[in-house]
């Protein structure tokens, strides 16, 4: 069995869990706080992804990184860097298709906390950063670990929009799901079962280890 | 001195609004009492600068924390208050110790705080393995962690039974007054006369 599509799809899913963990942390902060119609546009934005078909953001992703349009122009004139048929396109289309996933459960625990315990921290001299980073962050650590957990998962079984964006480059953007179906259309049933059964104990480990880690974990902040 | 002039529309028990205008003496332990809804934890929190009113100045000596007009706000961080809310506002995931860490990294004085508190036992405990009655006490230490130049506690002895309330208020006194801390503290149950607070403002 070539191992190439099981060790592209864990890269991926680890490289795009880490990129939204440094960038999802701060926006979901962000969102918690106050109400603003420029920060529900957002969140409707960011929430798209978990009602849109997958191809279609994927189409519209292929060509706002194609060559012949302006961004995807841009990148490769100043950079040189194209994110169609690339790993790093798949890395960025993965970020925006689990967005939701990471923004929505972090946002909604940070939302739960007492705004007090902020206040509390401000009082004693410590600014918004180090209040976040020192006691809000690990007050909401099983709502991370969860997050992250299903943002690794997500986009471990991601097909559509990996499709559109990579294609099906051996060795390059050709994921676990692309080699199943991929498999199946060369009716290798036997190859696609090994992929998929990897991938289903993969994903199946990673879920329950998160529902034992967090089983302690509390509702309530005080518990 | 510490002179306050502020006004806030919010909800009060009579619906006027919240205007306040005087003057606490530095140094000293003042009990706000009130009806329910009159803003007393509002007044708090305005002096903190967690909430802004809507117009009004406080000064406390010769600095001003908040003008309006002149379009000055000192941040929280910079006031140097204590505050003891109403909820405790504990931090869950940290130990006694930890909370008194948080507001200063000298040994002795969590030490002392530890022992007016009656926490020594629990310095390893976290909230939720606390009485109320710790928890409570948990919330005064660390507000008294910074030395604040001012204390304000939100009703601070609710969950405390009568004798350890005694005990706490003297030592909370003497640490006051040796750190020549100004308080301000809301109570539903007014002291006895010279019982903790010296002065009484009545909020209508």
């Amino acid at each position: 069995m070539d191992w190439n599509p099981i060790w592209l799809s864990v890269k991926l899913a680890l490289v795009t869990t880490l990129i939204l963990l440094v960038l999802g942390l701060p926006l979901a902060y962000w969102l918690s706080r106050k109400n603003t119609l420029f920060k529900l546009i957002l969140e409707g934005i960011i929430t798209m992804p978990l009602v849109l078909p997958p191809s279609v953001l994927g189409f519209y992703l292929l060509l706002l990184f194609s060559p012949q349009n302006a961004l995807g122009r841009w990148l490769h004139n100043a950079f040189d860097i194209q994110l169609v048929f690339s790993f790093g396109g798949l890395i960025v289309a993965s970020v925006v298709y689990s967005l939701p996933f990471m923004i929505n459960p972090v946002r909604s625990a940070f939302a739960q906390l007492p705004h007090s315990i902020s206040e509390a921290s401000y009082t004693m001299g410590k600014s918004e950063w180090q209040t976040l980073l020192h006691i809000l962050i690990p007050n909401i650590s099983p709502s991370i670990l969860t997050a992250a957990v299903l943002t690794f998962a997500h986009t471990l079984g991601e097909f559509g929009v990996v499709l559109m964006i990579g294609g099906n480059i051996p060795g390059v953007t050709r994921v676990a799901s692309i080699a199943i179906y991929d498999s199946v259309e060369q009716m290798n049933y036997s190859q696609a079962n090994n992929y998929s059964l990897l991938l289903f104990i993969l994903t199946f480990v990673i879920v329950t280890t998160v529902f034992v880690v967090n089983r302690k974990s509390v509702k309530s902040p005080l518990g | 001195m510490i002179k306050v002039d502020l006004t806030k529309q919010i909800r009060t028990h009579d619906g006027s609004g919240l205007h306040i205008n005087t003057q606490f003496a530095s140094g000293q332990i003042t009990q706000l009492v009130g009806p329910s809804g009159a803003g007393k934890t509002t007044l708090l929190k305005m002096l903190a600068g967690l909430i802004q009113p809507d117009q009004g100045r406080i000064q406390v000596d010769d600095q001003v924390w908040l003008d309006t007009e002149a379009g000055i706000c000192l941040e929280p961080q910079k006031r140097g208050v204590g505050f003891v809310f109403q909820d405790y506002a504990l931090f869950p995931h940290m130990t006694v110790e930890k909370h008194l860490l948080y507001g200063t990294r000298d040994e002795a004085y969590i030490k002392q705080l530890l022992q007016t508190g009656r926490l020594e036992p629990f310095r390893h405990h976290k909230p939720r393995q606390l009485s109320g009655g710790q928890q409570q006490r948990l919330a005064i230490l660390r507000a008294l962690s910074t030395k604040p130049r001012l204390l304000l506690m939100d009703e601070p002895f609710t969950a405390l039974d009568n004798a350890l309330k005694k005990e706490l208020i003297a030592d909370l006194k003497n640490l006051l007054t040796v750190q020549g801390t100004t308080c301000l503290v809301v109570t539903h149950q007014p002291f006895l006369n010279g019982e903790f607070a010296g002065d009484t403002f009545e909020m209508e």
